[in-house]
Parts: structure tokens; C-alpha cells; sequence
């Protein structure tokens, strides 16, 4: 243990502890900004700075460890104006027009000058120009970037994509594309990672609430939302909502006071992705089993982006199942448009998205199956634009019959859930008879490669899942190499599946603890739902019957499944 | 009123004065990778603040020209604000009236020249070419790319093995390079920026004399491949070693008696002791690599036949052959070559200097160590003859001062003309005509006869050190592409067109440093193993302590002391002492961890493996 004295308060923390910590520990706040934990600690913005006992200059708290005996000052005179000044800097080289910036009142900037009490910035404004596509899904506004560089870590550490990079030297130093190449050009999984680890308005995803309003001010359409499991975890977190009270229901009243003319659940195209997917797993098997390379699931469009710029001669070994987002635009524009007796061109189709990829995935199959995707976050601006007061909303049912989910479906929001719902009926198909719901529960847990062998019928099933895409890589470099063999796995490109997906609210302060609350979110419904097999959603059965037939039937092929060239 | 007075400096100019010197250390340990538009920019608007403003192309032109570059840096120039700049850089350049103006018009038609790409690449993309990253700038500097910051802070903590473990990494030669090393890793020391770069070499050495037998570590399996290695000096025991860690069977062909190349054949014990470079080449070879000496390729087996018997071979045989003066009289019995003098005494036939009078030609290292070897051979007296000045020596400075400081004298400008011989066609001396130094050519101020009377430095040995070159007819017969006797193999050791041989070293790119050496054998390891399928990695699981939160205070920098020359001449040995525990924390503690700080935290200032 190491003593130290922070701001008078004498305490004793581990070895290796950084100043910031031992802070932390004593109840005193350090205000920080480029910080990232485990990601960065680059010391770049130096907002963190503490003064020293003995040491003239300022110490940075996040990369510094403390040592026995130092005496440090959080805000001293000293560290009170270096930090003012570099704030005040920070913000001479950042367009602070706040009242139109996705970030106003959830921005780390914004809040650390509020904080500061900075009310004047005494220095010229140098903000840099860059052009920029503002129809691709990921937008990047380098008048608000501040250099943080924490895109570049997180792009480089935790995706391993390295999609952002350094450019320039000296004061024109700033964040741009790798290469300097366009961002279309370059391998963006569009995981959005880097939107949601952006202290500031510098990256966004586009924004498509207004198309969605067009869509719901037509008369002559037809609006069908669906919602995915992830949103219903986290979509009250910036409107001020508990968990208990920001319910998927409370969403469908919402939409309903807006005006859409039914609300679905993505759950119900998730149990019927189970459907699909895990019979086609069946059929796989053999060759699976002889050629040693896993089939992989394909709901998740960062993952799909990247096996197809990173590892194009493993694209083959994705599932050919739609991803429950496409599967349900199909099924609305196909079988629901001909149930209701509807033209299905009249039919607007949104989806509800923890995700920046899936405004990418609607484009794939050229049918607009799902006219606009938002995001969790545009979710939330929906109801703030529509002037809707969310804490008197009401638990709406979903419509049907494409409303009705499972506890397998719901699970599909976090990492392990495809995996452990997908296994859950295969052992059904496979044997005819349920499995214990939680037969399969190894595959849960925040480790971030997990692997377990089943026995389904006899026959071992030797699976793997995985999230985050640098972790992605390790796992698929393994098995290219032959060091692992599996028969499936399951891959989510953002770090804990799409709880924290790129499209969710922004959590800059408890980002880690905040991914372990919208888990057990998932986990608590699933374990108290009725049905939690895909293989009992009877509006999925009822689909099949009225509709698909059965599961890889050649109608299922053709509107569920994806051809190779679609993708 | 008196009529003067004595000029004195007020304060305001002496502290200009200050910074001028903070500056000039500033500039010299610029950061790698930096903008050129952008440094131009400001070295403009730097001579700008000089000009006295007299004259209107300096202080309009520096000006204008400065908004110039603003344009480009801002991404609002077009290839005519080039053309605009380059003619109004001819015109201050033509027309100025003091050195103010036209050489600061000469800096930024160098940068037209030189940075053409980067200035387009600025207008076109508004991107500059140019990063940051390889932010540590003594590893950057390193050929061989050695864990620089993270040996010192092992050395700071006193874990000298560890060092060595982690030097090894990228050098299997930290002793050699502990006491040979031009370091070249300190040139850029962003220390300079507070005080002084830190002796690098000083505190490697502390590791090596401390850190005891360190063993190198196990070779990966068996490949089944193998190598056959030309050269048994650095280059090429650098290159075994890696190759024999990948699990290559590695053959070594030495054409001498002993392994070491220049390390033994071109320096003398006194700078780098024998003892310490059989130590060096004894761990090499622990790694299970075979050694055939005394077979020259060539002449006791021919490329064909390593060709035919390995899997790739790399060339590093070095450059070994003398050069000639081609004055009268240089078959004179008593005039020795440089190379055949310290050959000789690297297989330990030592000459007997006794009573003669030494002249040796040239102003280079090998120079000084013959200089100073005739010293210690007991040469009665020793001149080494320079056609430059002592200040365009190529030889280290210390090197200089240590041959004068052991009595050795420096004639510098003059050149040799003729040696002139008795009955016997023994030396009796040297004629020399004196040189003066005159116009910069090639970047250094170049002699010319200073029309004086020729001088006679009567003596009874003149050693000939003006370069080596390399013996490469046999393999340029064999169709390996060569220049001027240099092996043309690319960056990456290969020649195009040709599979499985390789080359490097000294042989590859004229006589050179030993760290160059050494790096190009890495270099061909790696690609040596990578032509052969493989992809080894070659790390080290050292853990490199983290940096401790400390005042930086200027604070001098440590020299690692030397024996009185008095002493030391009269013998063969070391001539250095090792710093002690206080010299080296000191030195160590001195280090800013730009592996850590700075950029290195965000680009990494390490490379694990390689």
C-alpha cells in the first residue's frame, strides 16, 4: 500500500494507482476529458492536471501513478489555471453552438466549462474546416473536434480497425480518416464506437427524424415501427427514466401518440431469425463438422462490414439468415402487407436501432424493406420533437402479429444471447424435446472470448462468442490458423453486443457500469417471460403457417435469407 | 563627457542572447516527421525578426512570402501560389542586400526543392505527408531500432540484465555497441531541448560491466531450414543469431581466422577489448550456430554450391580492402595500408613501433586508431596528415582529442604528394604541399593548393587510412548487380529479380557503423525468414518500469570518464572507465521517457516484436 495526502485527506491505496484513482478513493472529483479508462491515457487534453508537493510544474492524474508519501493538491491555484487555460483552449478551436449540437446537455465539454466556471474564452476562434458526406451514416464535424483523440484509441484499441488516425504536425495537428482517404473508401464497420466515445459533437450519426415525420405526415402511408431488445434498455437513460419505469411498452404507447399506424417488436423477427438461422445451422453441420470452420452469425451489420473488408475469404461462413432488423421489413412488406391487404409500397417501414451499421444494412438487399433506421438516441429526440412528456406514458401491447417475442429474442440485444437463444431451439429441432431454458447460460458473462462445447442430440456443438472487433480478429485469426475449431459463433462488433451499440445514448461518465445495467435489463425479462423458446412464438408459428411454411422453405429463402451478392 | 565607452549588454540582450542558445538546442533536437510547409513557415517568419528592414525585399518579401506558406498550411493556395513563391524567393534572393534576406530566400527555395511533394500534398488534399509516428527519437535514430528508453529506465533500477535481455531484442551486440557505438541515438535527445542529450552509450555500458553472463534466449523449434551466412562480422552474426532463434540451422563462412569482422580486424583492443568481444560472439554462437572459418566464398566454395546446400544466404562479407593514394613512392618499404596494420594486430601479431616515426594519412576513425595503436606500439612519434581541417575530420571529435591527448599531432591542410624512400627503398618521409580551405562543395568547405612550398615530414612508417573498399568482383561476376564495388541490395536486403540471396552490412552500403551493421542483419533476418514462409516474431517479455512523476531540472550531462592519457598509452587496454552507481542513476534519471510522454503515449513509443 502507498500513503499519500490528497487535499488534506490522508489515505492509502494500492500500489500502481493513479493519481486520479487514489482520488476517486478519497471522494475527491478530478475532472479529466481525453481520458478514457483502459482505452486512453494519453494525458493529451491535460484538463486532469494536479499540483505536486516539490514539483513546480503540473502532474497529469490519469497516467500518473501515485508514490509513498507525495502530497497532492486537486486545485490548487496552480492546477486551478492550468486546467482553466486549457479548457478555455480547448474551446477557442471548438464550434460551442451548443443550442443545435446533438450533445447540448450530454456533453463532457459543455458540462467540464460549466463546471469550471468559464464564461469567457479570451482567445481568438481557430476552428477547421473539412468537408464531409452528410449521407453517409457516420458524420464527422471538424469544427467541434477537439483532438481528444479518443476515436483514434478507441478505433485503434478496442476495433482495431485503425479507421481514424493523426494528421498534420504541430498546430495544425487534428483527427481525419486514415490516409487521408475518404471515409467511404476506407474499412468503417460503422459500429459506431467512435460516436458514443466522443466526449463532444464532433462525430454523429446521421440523423433521419425528419424523414421519419414525412413518412408519419403522408396520409396515403402506411407506418410500421419496430424496436430492437437493446433500446428497451436503455432508451429512458437521457429522458431522466428509471429501468423499471422505461419499458418497451412505454415505447409503444409513445409511437402509437405519434402516429404510427402499428408497432411492432424486433423480438418477434429475432425468435424467427432463430428459426431460420438455427435450422440452417442444422443443415450446415456436416460440413461444419468436416471442414472445421464455424458458421457465423450475420445479424450484426459491424460485423458483417468487417468480415467482408477484413476476412472477405471467411464471408461464405456467415449464416445466410437476415438479421432480424431486414427480416422484418421483409416479412411487413410481404406477408403483413398481404394480410392487412395493403400495396406494400404504401408501407413505411422504421426500424429502432442501437446501431449506426443497421442504417447501412437497409440499403444492402436494394428492396428498402426498412425505409429508415434511427437510432436509440433519435428515439429519444422523436419524442422530444414531438413534444410527447414521456413520464405519463402508458405500457401500450404491441400490435399484432408481428408483436409478440420471446425471452430468446429479447437476449439478442446482448453478447451471448444469439448464441444462447440459436442453441435453445436447435436443441429443440434437433431432439424434439425443450431444453432447461438456461441450459446454456456459459455463454454469458463479460469475458470477452467464451467458448463452451454443448451435446445436442449426441452430436458435441462447440461454440464461441465474442463482441468488440479487435477481439473479433483475434478470434477469427485463431480459427483461420487452426489453433481453435468451433461449429458456431457468435460475433457482435460493439464490446458487450448491442446494449452498447454505437447508436445508444451516450454515457461518457459510467460507460462500463452503465453496459452491466442494460444487460441484466435483457436478462431479467428473459427469465421472467413465459415463453422463452423462438420455437413457441406462436405469431412466429402462425407466420409459418399462414405464410412461410416451414423454416428454409423456399418462400423463407427468398424473402429471409440473403444471396451471397447481397450482402 | 569621455569621448567612449566600453559596449556592455543590457539585460534584455543577453537574455536573447539565452534563448538564442535555447534555441539552437531546440532545433537540433527537433522532433522526427515534422510539417515542412509548417517549419518553413516559421523559420520565415524567424529571419523576418532579423532583418533590419532597410532594404525591401527582405522586409516585404520574408513577409509576403510568409502569408505564402500561411496559404498552403490553410489550404488556400493553388500551384500558382508556388510559382509565386519561387519567384519571389529568386527575387529577395537576387536582390537583397544582406545575408538576412538572401539566405533566408535560399532556405525556402531549398524547401521548394526538397519538399515539393509535401507542398502539393498540402494544396491538393490539405494533408501533410508527413507524421509523428515514430515519436522517440532516439530509437528512430537507432538503425537498429534498439528499446531505448526502456534499457535506460532498467538501468535507473539497477536490473542490468534485464537490459541486456531487452537490447537483445533488437541488437545481439550490446557489448560491442556499449563501447563502439557512434550513437547516434543521441543526436536528436529531446533532453536537449532542457540541457544536454543523455549519454546513452555511457549508461548501455553500465549494463554490460554489470549485468554478469546473461543467457540468450531458447531458439524456437526446428524449421528444417537453412542458412548459409558470408561474413563472421556484425552484420552476419546479427543475422545468424535472429535466424537461429526462428529455429533456422544457420552456417556462418569466416574467411579469417577468427569471427568479429572490423570488430576485431579494424578496431583496436584498447577501444573495444578483445576479451568483451569474444564474450559477445561466444553468446551469438550459443544459439547453435555453425562456424566455418577460414573458408573464403569464393575461393574454398563457390555461391553455386551455397546455393545448391541452403535454403538463402546472406552476404555480409564487408569492406576489407584498402584504398590506395596513388603518390610516388607508395611501394616504399614501410608504407602499410590502414586495413593490414589493424588486421594484423587483431589476430594479436603485434608490430613493434619502437623508435620509428609514424605518418598516417587520413582523418578518419580507422585513422585515429592507428594513430593511437602506433602510440601504444612505441611509435616515437606520430603526425596524422589531413588535407581538411581537424574540424571537418570525419573521425568522432573524441576520437580526435583522445590521439592528441596520447601525443599524437594533427597536421591538418596539407596534402601528401610524394613519399620518398632511401638506397633501400625504406620511407625517409613524406613531401606534402600545404592546402587551404576554400568553396563548399558537396556540402563541406573542400582544400585547394594554398600555393605554399612543399614540406618534408621525415619518418620511417606511413599507415594509408583513407577508406576501404569492397572485394565484390566474385559475386558481380556472378551476376549480382554492383556499384562501384557495393552489392546493390535494396532496403530490405534482396535484389530484385534474384530469390534466396541476400546482402547487407558495410558490403551493401560502403564502409560504415557498426549499428548499421547490425541492423541490416536484422533486417535480413526477418525477410530471410519471411522467404522462407514463416512469420517468427522475435519479442521479449522484459516489463519496462513505468515513469515516475518527478521535477525535470536541468542538470548536466555525465561523461563516461577515460584513463589519463599518460597512462593509457603505454598499453593495450580499455581506455575507458564505466560510470558508477551515482553516475548512472543520475544519467538514467535524466531520461524524459518519450516512450511514455509526449506522443509516444498515443503512438506507442515501443515496438514489441518484430
Amino acid at each position: 500500500m502507498v500513503n499519500v495526502k490528497i487535499n488534506g485527506i490522508d489515505i492509502s491505496v494500492q500500489e500502481g494507482t493513479t493519481i486520479l484513482e487514489a482520488a476517486r478513493q478519497a471522494g475527491i472529483k478530478i475532472p479529466t476529458l481525453c481520458y478514457l479508462e483502459n482505452v486512453s491515457d494519453i494525458g493529451a487534453c491535460r484538463v486532469c492536471v494536479v499540483e505536486v508537493e516539490g514539483i513546480d510544474r503540473c502532474v497529469t492524474a490519469c497516467n500518473n501513478v501515485v508514490e509513498e508519501g507525495m502530497v497532492i493538491y486537486t486545485n490548487s491555484k496552480k492546477a486551478r489555471l492550468a486546467r482553466r487555460t486549457n479548457v478555455q483552449l480547448i474551446l477557442s478551436q471548438h464550434d460551442f453552438k451548443c443550442a443545435s449540437c446533438v450533445r447540448n446537455t450530454n456533453c463532457a465539454l459543455q458540462d467540464l466549462a460549466s463546471e469550471l466556471n468559464i464564461r469567457e474564452v479570451p482567445f481568438k476562434e481557430l476552428l477547421e474546416k473539412e468537408e464531409w458526406d452528410k449521407n453517409f451514416p457516420l458524420i464527422r464535424d471538424s469544427e467541434k473536434c477537439i483532438k481528444c483523440m479518443r476515436c483514434v484509441q478507441t478505433c485503434d484499441k478496442v476495433q482495431q480497425l485503425h479507421v481514424w488516425d493523426v494528421h498534420n504536425t504541430g498546430g495544425h495537428t487534428t483527427v481525419g480518416v486514415r490516409g487521408n482517404q475518404k471515409i467511404s473508401d476506407v474499412n468503417c464497420s460503422l459500429c459506431g464506437q467512435c460516436i458514443t466515445h466522443c466526449p463532444v459533437g464532433a462525430l454523429r450519426a446521421r440523423d433521419d427524424v425528419e424523414r421519419v415525420y414525412e413518412a408519419l405526415e403522408d396520409p396515403d402511408m402506411i407506418t410500421v415501427v419496430q424496436m430492437a431488445p437493446a433500446v428497451r434498455t436503455a432508451w429512458g437513460e437521457s429522458l431522466g427514466l428509471s429501468k423499471e419505469f422505461a419499458t418497451a411498452n412505454r415505447i409503444a404507447d409513445g409511437l402509437k401518440k405519434m402516429g404510427f399506424d402499428y408497432v411492432f417488436d424486433t423480438v418477434f423477427s429475432a425468435d424467427l431469425t432463430i428459426m431460420e438461422e438455427g435450422s440452417e445451422f442444422l443443415e450446415r453441420l456436416p460440413e461444419i463438422k468436416e471442414s472445421g470452420i464455424p458458421m457465423f452469425t450475420s445479424c450484426c451489420p459491424g460485423w458483417v462490414r468487417f468480415i467482408k473488408s477484413e476476412f472477405p475469404e471467411m464471408f461464405p461462413r456467415l449464416s445466410t439468415a437476415k438479421s432480424p432488423q431486414q427480416m422484418f421489413g421483409a416479412a411487413t412488406k410481404s406477408y403483413f402487407a398481404e394480410k392487412i391487404g395493403v400495396d406494400p409500397d404504401r408501407i413505411f417501414s422504421v426500424s429502432i436501432m442501437p446501431c449506426v451499421a443497421k442504417k447501412d444494412e437497409c440499403t444492402w438487399d436494394g428492396r428498402n424493406d426498412v425505409d429508415v433506421v434511427l437510432t436509440t438516441r433519435e428515439l429519444e429526440r422523436l419524442f422530444r420533437a414531438s413534444l410527447i412528456d414521456v413520464e405519463k406514458l402508458e405500457e401500450a401491447e404491441f400490435d399484432s402479429p408481428l408483436g409478440e417475442g420471446t425471452g430468446a429474442g429479447v437476449i439478442f440485444g446482448v453478447t451471448g444471447g444469439v448464441m444462447e437463444a440459436a442453441l435453445r431451439s436447435a436443441y429443440y429441432l434437433a431432439t424434439g424435446s425443450n431444453p432447461p431454458a438456461d441450459a446454456f447460460k456459459e455463454v454469458r458473462g463479460p469475458k470477452p472470448w467464451r467458448e463452451a462445447t454443448f451435446d445436442v442430440d449426441g452430436t458435441p456443438i462447440r461454440v464461441a462468442v465474442t463482441s468488440g472487433l479487435g477481439n473479433a480478429r483475434a478470434l477469427v485469426t485463431a480459427i483461420k490458423n487452426k489453433e481453435v475449431q468451433y461449429d458456431f459463433v457468435e460475433v457482435m462488433a460493439c464490446p458487450g453486443g448491442c446494449v452498447n451499440g454505437g447508436g445508444q445514448p451516450y454515457q461518457d461518465k459510467n460507460r462500463d457500469d452503465m453496459v452491466g445495467v442494460r444487460t441484466d435489463v435483457l436478462y431479467s425479462i428473459d427469465s421472467n417471460m413465459k415463453i422463452r423458446f423462438s420455437h413457441e412464438n406462436s405469431e412466429v408459428l402462425q407466420a409459418y403457417e399462414e405464410y412461410f411454411e416451414k423454416p428454409l422453405s423456399h418462400k423463407a429463402h427468398e424473402l429471409l435469407h440473403v444471396h451471397t451478392e447481397e450482402h | 563627457m569621455s569621448r567612449l565607452k566600453i559596449s556592455t549588454k543590457d539585460q534584455a540582450q543577453s537574455t536573447m542572447d539565452s534563448m538564442y542558445k535555447d534555441l539552437e538546442r531546440r532545433i537540433i533536437a527537433a522532433p522526427p516527421g515534422l510539417c515542412p510547409v509548417d517549419v518553413t513557415r516559421s523559420f520565415i517568419r524567424m529571419c523576418l525578426a532579423q532583418s533590419c528592414g532597410k532594404c525591401v525585399p527582405c522586409r516585404a518579401g520574408l513577409r509576403q512570402l510568409a502569408y505564402l506558406f500561411d496559404d498552403i498550411l490553410h489550404g488556400d493556395a493553388t500551384e500558382e501560389t508556388v510559382e509565386v513563391i519561387r519567384k519571389t524567393a529568386k527575387g529577395i534572393y537576387y536582390s537583397a542586400d544582406c545575408a538576412i534576406g538572401y539566405e533566408a530566400a535560399k532556405l525556402v527555395l531549398k524547401c521548394l526543392d526538397g519538399c515539393m511533394d509535401d507542398i502539393m500534398s498540402h494544396i491538393e488534399k490539405g494533408y501533410c505527408v508527413y507524421n509523428s509516428d515514430e515519436p522517440v527519437a532516439c530509437v528512430r535514430n537507432c538503425p537498429a531500432k534498439v528499446d531505448i528508453p526502456g534499457y535506460i529506465a532498467l538501468v535507473g533500477e539497477g536490473r542490468y540484465a534485464d537490459a541486456i535481455r531487452l537490447i537483445r531484442k533488437d541488437n545481439p551486440m550490446p557489448s560491442t555497441c556499449a563501447y563502439i557505438c557512434e550513437h547516434p541515438c543521441e543526436h536528436q535527445c529531446k533532453r536537449k531541448m532542457v540541457d544536454a542529450p543523455l549519454n546513452i552509450r555511457g549508461l548501455k555500458k553500465m549494463a554490460v560491466d554489470h549485468a554478469g553472463d546473461v543467457p540468450v534466449p531458447e531458439c524456437g523449434p526446428a524449421t528444417g531450414k537453412k542458412v548459409a551466412i558470408v561474413g563472421g562480422g556484425p552484420s552476419g552474426l546479427t543475422a545468424a543469431y535472429y535466424l537461429s532463434l526462428m529455429g533456422h540451422k544457420v552456417t556462418v563462412f569466416e574467411q579469417r581466422k577468427q569471427l568479429g569482422g572490423m570488430l576485431r580486424y579494424g578496431i583496436p583492443n584498447y577501444r573495444l577489448p578483445r576479451k568483451i568481444l569474444d564474450a559477445e560472439i561466444a553468446s551469438i554462437l550459443s544459439t547453435g550456430i555453425e562456424v566455418k572459418k577460414e573458408v573464403s566464398v569464393g575461393k574454398d566454395i563457390s555461391m553455386k554450391e551455397l546455393v545448391e546446400g541452403y535454403d538463402a544466404t546472406y552476404i555480409a562479407i564487408g569492406a576489407h580492402t584498402d584504398k590506395k593514394l596513388g603518390i610516388e613512392g607508395e611501394d616504399a618499404k614501410g608504407v602499410v595500408s590502414a586495413v593490414e596494420m589493424l588486421r594484423a594486430i587483431g589476430d594479436d601479431e603485434l608490430p613493434d613501433y619502437t623508435g620509428k616515426r609514424v605518418v598516417v594519412i587520413g582523418g578518419g576513425n580507422v585513422a585515429m586508431d592507428c594513430a593511437r595503436s602506433s602510440v601504444r606500439l612505441g611509435a616515437e612519434s606520430v603526425d596524422i596528415v589531413y588535407r581538411r581541417r581537424k574540424a571537418d575530420m570525419t573521425a568522432l571529435k573524441e576520437e580526435v582529442e583522445g590521439a592528441e591527448a596520447e601525443g599524437c599531432n594533427v597536421l591538418e591542410l596539407i596534402s601528401p604528394v610524394k613519399i620518398e624512400k632511401d638506397e633501400e627503398g625504406k620511407v625517409k618521409g613524406l613531401w606534402v604541399q600545404p592546402q587551404m580551405i576554400s568553396s563548399v562543395k558537396r556540402g563541406r568547405p573542400a582544400p585547394k593548393n594554398a600555393n605554399k612550398e612543399m614540406e618534408f615530414i621525415p619518418c620511417e612508417m606511413v599507415q594509408v587510412a583513407i577508406g576501404q573498399d569492397i572485394e565484390s568482383d566474385y559475386f558481380a561476376e556472378l551476376g549480382i548487380p554492383t556499384k562501384w564495388g557495393q552489392l546493390m541490395s535494396d532496403t530490405t536486403c534482396q535484389f530484385e529479380g534474384i530469390q534466396g540471396v541476400f546482402a547487407g552490412g558495410d558490403c551493401a552500403t560502403g564502409p560504415a557503423t557498426v549499428i548499421k551493421a547490425i541492423a541490416a542483419g536484422k533486417v535480413a533476418a526477418a525477410n530471410i525468414d519471411k522467404y522462407l514462409g514463416f512469420n517468427h516474431l522475435i519479442s521479449c517479455d522484459v516489463e519496462v518500469p513505468p515513469v515516475d512523476v518527478r521535477e525535470i531540472v536541468p542538470c548536466g550531462r555525465v561523461e563516461v570518464a577515460e584513463r589519463h592519457a599518460s597512462d593509457r598509452k603505454k598499453d593495450l587496454d580499455p581506455i575507458e572507465y564505466g560510470f558508477s552507481c551515482e553516475e548512472a542513476c543520475q544519467e538514467a534519471g535524466r531520461c524524459l521517457r518519450c516512450d511514455k510522454i509526449g506522443f509516444g503515449s498515443l503512438r506507442g513509443g515501443r515496438v514489441h516484436k518484430w
